[in-house]
């Protein structure tokens, strides 16, 4: 039988603010423990939470970037349980009236595009980090954490394929770190993703019975997990089971999701409206502020590419894939003149070195300015292609421009045809059988003399004027 | 006159035309403490050395000033502080077990006004395990007793700060009042004391029970104090977002224009029959006949004196409405239901885990969480948390927590609509005298009828002062209830202080 799966994403977006959601602590990542902290997100008796304006900024910056209708009047809940890392017995976050409702993202599948329907975004505050390691009966608790401003993305269950649901995280990175409000840096935790699966028969419209998954950080853990949850679900099917209502956590050192814990099991949050923050309300005045604000989208700038600098729809999809790749990618097109040209620079070397290197296209050692010159030379017939190459990556690995290389090595392209046509007649001296074959037919041996040719310069002779030459000289 | 026995206004007096020192007030309280504290149990912690340090701070600014200049309001004015409010470097206990050892690194927003005004901190006062309970029988360090009878309760869960006010071992103290946990004591101890409009005073500091109904308040010797101390402590707090940003006045400005054309409502539900009131009301009382005029549950000699303040009120100029409150016979059971829910969350954080109590032996994470709540917190306590969790939980959440904000929202509509036609309204403070220590622990559903008229009054939001206005036959002072607008505090202390000046029921003193 053919089964479909129904995929729905919940993913947490640590937001870029300097400091927590509810008190004045710092966000920096990576600092002693509990270092990080004060009265307020410890938890201690009698504090109270004030909101960070720019965590509601930020959200209803990605509500606006991901079509959502921004709640004028929104308000936090609390959700109670007991664990060492949440010091007040509960997490201050949002239950019935969040800041976004509804949305959605598009994506490219197969060269289609793709609709993903969003149900909700809300605010929350982190957890803190319980510590056992290296710790002889006790554990201890990190709060460095606790109160850093998280953003709840829910999708609706649209989601198909494991696939589709890597790319719909890598989506939303994108359109996340464009509007600059999260670094969505998986490996450090400042995007996670926990998935709703479920298995039906194809044509059934009933969704079958999900497990939701968690601990998947990466883009290839999440596909993985996906697809083995897929795959496990079919299993129990065709074996006559029943797919349990539970959560399951990924294990990524074994390959396979394990229960967590089940239905029965599940917490009840008492959810209730928190009663130390006021209702928060979004003027008209505070939406349109923010839309202001708001950058060139990657599909909107896609199109533009496209439109302005005459590149595949693919190039195009790929160079917006990152605001800064993007900036990149437009810098050096308007400072070389040469839009296609930077395209498949970047496209291919820099984007190889790069990710030889696993840098980001923001810190890439290679400025736009100077790869931009290099393809200046290119163009203006100064260096041939191929010289280039060489050229590329000397600028690449220093901080030299691509004159200041071609000029120590002396590397520029020969055009002067006396010079060309000198090397040539030594070239047809040398190889008196060759010219007879030419002569009698065999034109494929053009490519032959134009190799030695260009052997014998360095590869500094310009190839169309060797073609040329070499045309006249062996007719 | 003994300096202890001063209102704080006429203290204040003497200190500021330096005729005593700062540290001559202290030194008169500590004494009365030394004195009667052994008998009264008001206090969790005395802080002699803070005291002393803080009085010769004031006569230090006090000599440095100049003639003309404005003092601080509380230059040298020693107060009492409810041990719910954190002070930097001192125990705040919430007299409970769980914090027993436990000492704020922060100051509350209330407690460091009252510093910025210059006073003096005497010692944190008992109450109910965290603010939970009528009596103050719920402290886990003893109860506090009346000073006006030691064999009865002083009312809670302010009850050490009004029994101190009351044996005049402070100024004046500062109390909270989640359900009349201010008015209640006070009524019962026959001195002032004001339950502000929430969000007038900042509860940064203030140890939460439930949040959407604390509010910090005075606790006072007469009403122009209980207006001193509101210039204090009111304002907008940037720590506290439910703390209003709206106007502070100066409280003391209006307090004696009088009361002429005010309009006071006496609500139909506790006083059935009062448009009715025979002539010889008093007779009747007397003779039994009440059930027709007045409500159940009201002991007759509360309701005759209230009655006696009405008449009073009237011959001060106001005009006297009887208003309906329909939805007022739900605010126990709504409050009961908000309250503890707020409650089971706010007291989430007692765990064992980051400060306070610890359970010393467990076996493992759970077994320390049911181990140290159950021995770290008392019984009022531990039942309140599971009132609530149950009426948070899914499946209940409807029916009870929901229900009871709906109710809510009834009943701050009564109090609007009332207000249309009356400028304050009269209740008493509490349906009957300070009870007997002992008298109802056995009954928590008796001990919660206590707040009856109280609690309507954080539902909706809106100020309301107690303040003495009779005696019993057994010398127990009784408290009238003022209630007036969001934001209605000058209102209610005008017609506190005009009731006040017209009776003498403030200046009596129990017999310490
Ligand atoms: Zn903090």
């Amino acid at each position: 039988m053919q089964y479909e799966p129904v995929i729905g994403l919940e993913v947490h977006a640590q937001l870029k603010t300097a400091s927590k959601i509810f008190c004045g602590c710092s966000t920096l990542f990576g600092q002693g423990p509990n270092s990080q902290t004060c009265q307020v997100c410890i938890g201690m008796p009698g504090v109270l939470p004030v909101l960070n304006k720019t965590a509601m900024d930020f959200i209803i910056k990605t509500g606006l970037a991901m079509n959502c209708a921004v709640a004028p009047y929104s308000r936090f809940a609390r959700k109670n349980y007991f664990y060492p890392d949440l010091p007040k017995g509960y997490q201050i976050s949002q239950y019935e009236l969040p800041v976004c409702q509804g949305g959605y993202v598009d994506m490219a599948i197969d060269g289609e595009t793709k609709r993903i329907g969003l149900t909700r975004i809300h605010l929350e505050e982190d957890a803190g980090k319980n510590l056992h390691e290296g710790i002889e009966g006790a554990s201890h608790v990190d709060l460095n954490r606790t109160g850093v401003p998280l953003m709840e993305i829910v999708s609706e269950p649209d989601i198909r394929s494991a696939s589709e649901a890597a790319e719909y995280m890598r989506k939303l990175r994108a359109i996340l770190r464009y509007i600059d409000v999260c670094d969505g840096n998986m490996e450090e935790g400042s995007l996670r993703c926990d998935a709703n699966v479920s298995v039906r028969p194809a044509g059934q419209r009933e969704f079958g019975t999900r497990a939701e998954l968690k601990n998947m950080n990466s883009f290839k853990n999440v596909q993985k997990a996906i697809e083995y949850e897929i795959k496990r679900q079919i299993a129990v099917i065709e074996d006559g089971g029943k797919v349990a209502q539970e959560t399951r956590l990924w294990d990524a050192n074994q390959g396979i999701t394990l229960s967590m814990r089940g239905k029965e099991e599940a917490h009840d949050y008492r959810y209730f409206p928190e009663p130390d923050l006021v209702p928060v309300e979004v003027s008209k005045e505070w939406l349109d502020e923010i839309r202001e604000t708001m950058p060139e989208l990657p599909d909107a700038k896609r199109e533009r590419f496209v439109r302005e600098y005459g590149i595949p729809d693919y190039d195009a999809m790929v160079l917006t894939e990152s605001r800064a790749l993007a900036d990149y990618y437009e810098a050096a097109a308007k400072l070389s003149g040469a839009p296609k040209q930077a395209s498949n620079w970047i496209m291919g070397d820099v984007l190889r070195e790069l990710k030889n290197a696993g840098v980001e296209p923001e810190e890439c050692p290679l400025e736009p300015e100077r790869l931009a010159g290099m393809i200046k030379l290119i163009e203006s017939g100064v260096i041939s292609g191929k010289i280039a190459k060489t050229v590329f990556e000397e600028i690449y690995n220093s901080r030299k421009t691509a004159e200041e290389v071609v000029a120590e090595k002396g590397l520029v392209q020969i055009t002067d045809e006396g010079a060309i046509a000198k090397v040539i007649d030594e070239v047809m001296a040398a190889n008196p059988h060759n010219v007879e074959q030419y002569k009698t037919g065999k034109t494929a041996l053009l490519g032959f003399f134009v190799g030695q040719v260009m052997k014998k310069t360095g590869g500094k002779a310009n190839p169309g004027v060797v073609n040329e030459l070499l045309r006249k000289k062996l007719a | 006159m003994e300096l202890h026995s001063l209102t704080l206004h006429a203290l204040r007096e003497l200190i500021i035309k330096k005729e005593i020192t700062a540290k001559d007030a202290a030194f008169a309280y500590t004494r009365r403490i030394g004195q009667v504290e052994p008998e009264v149990n008001a206090f969790l912690t005395l802080t002699p050395n803070k005291t002393i340090e803080m009085a010769e701070r004031a006569d230090k600014v006090i000599s440095g000033q100049p003639e003309a200049g404005q003092p601080a309001p509380l230059l040298g004015v020693p107060l009492a502080i409810k041990d719910n409010m954190c002070t930097e470097g001192i125990k705040t206990t919430c007299a409970s077990r769980m914090l027993e050892n436990f000492i704020p690194p922060y100051e509350s927003t209330a407690t460091r006004k009252l510093m910025d005004a210059g006073y003096v901190l005497l010692g944190k006062t008992n109450m109910d395990e965290f603010a939970m309970g009528s009596s103050t029988e719920n402290s886990a360090f003893g109860a506090t007793k009346n000073p006006w009878d030691l064999s009865r309760i002083p009312g809670g869960s302010s009850g050490g700060s009004a029994a101190a006010v009351a044996a005049d071992m402070c100024a004046a103290a500062l109390g909270s009042d989640t359900g009349g946990s201010i008015r209640q004591p006070a009524a019962c101890c026959g001195v002032v004391g004001l339950k502000p409009t929430y969000g007038r005073v900042s509860r940064y500091g203030l140890v939460a029970f439930a949040s959407s109904l604390d509010q910090i308040g005075p606790i006072t010797k007469d009403v122009e104090d209980c207006a001193i101390m509101m210039n204090v402590i009111g304002g907008h707090d940037p720590l506290d977002s439910t703390s209003a940003d709206v106007a502070l006045p100066d409280f003391t400005a209006n307090l004696k224009d009088g009361i002429k054309g005010l309009r006071v409502g006496i609500p139909r539900e506790y006083f059935p029959g009062y448009l009715n009131l025979p002539q010889d009301w008093k007779q009747a009382l007397r003779l039994g006949e009440r059930s027709y005029f007045v409500s159940p549950g009201i002991d007759k000699e509360v309701f005759a004196a209230i009655m006696e303040a009405v008449n009073a009120l009237q011959s001060l100029g106001a005009e006297i409405k009887e208003i309906s409150l329909p939805h007022t016979g739900h605010a126990v059971a709504t409050y009961y239901i908000l309250a503890t829910s707020e409650a089971s969350s706010n007291l989430a954080r007692y765990d064992g885990v980051k400060y306070g109590y610890r359970a010393k032996e467990h076996e493992d994470l759970l077994d320390m969480y049911k181990r140290t709540r159950s021995e770290g917190f008392g019984p009022e306590v531990k039942r309140r948390i599971m009132l609530g969790t149950y009426a948070l939980s899914s499946g209940y959440y409807e029916a009870y927590y929901k229900k009871a904000q709906q109710v809510r929202t009834l009943i701050k509509r009564d109090f609007d609509d009332a207000f249309k036609d009356v400028d304050i309204i009269i209740t008493p403070t509490s349906p009957t005298p300070a009870f007997k220590l002992g008298e109802k622990t056995a009954d928590p559903l008796q001990m919660y009828l206590s707040d009856i008229f109280t609690i309507s009054v954080n539902l909706a939001g809106i100020p309301g002062l107690s303040l003495p206005c009779g005696m019993t036959g057994s010398n127990l002072p009784v408290g009238m209830q003022i209630l007036g607008r969001h934001w209605g505090e000058e209102t209610v202390l005008r017609a506190a202080y005009a009731y006040e000046q017209a009776t003498d029921w403030h200046t009596r003193k129990p017999g310490m």
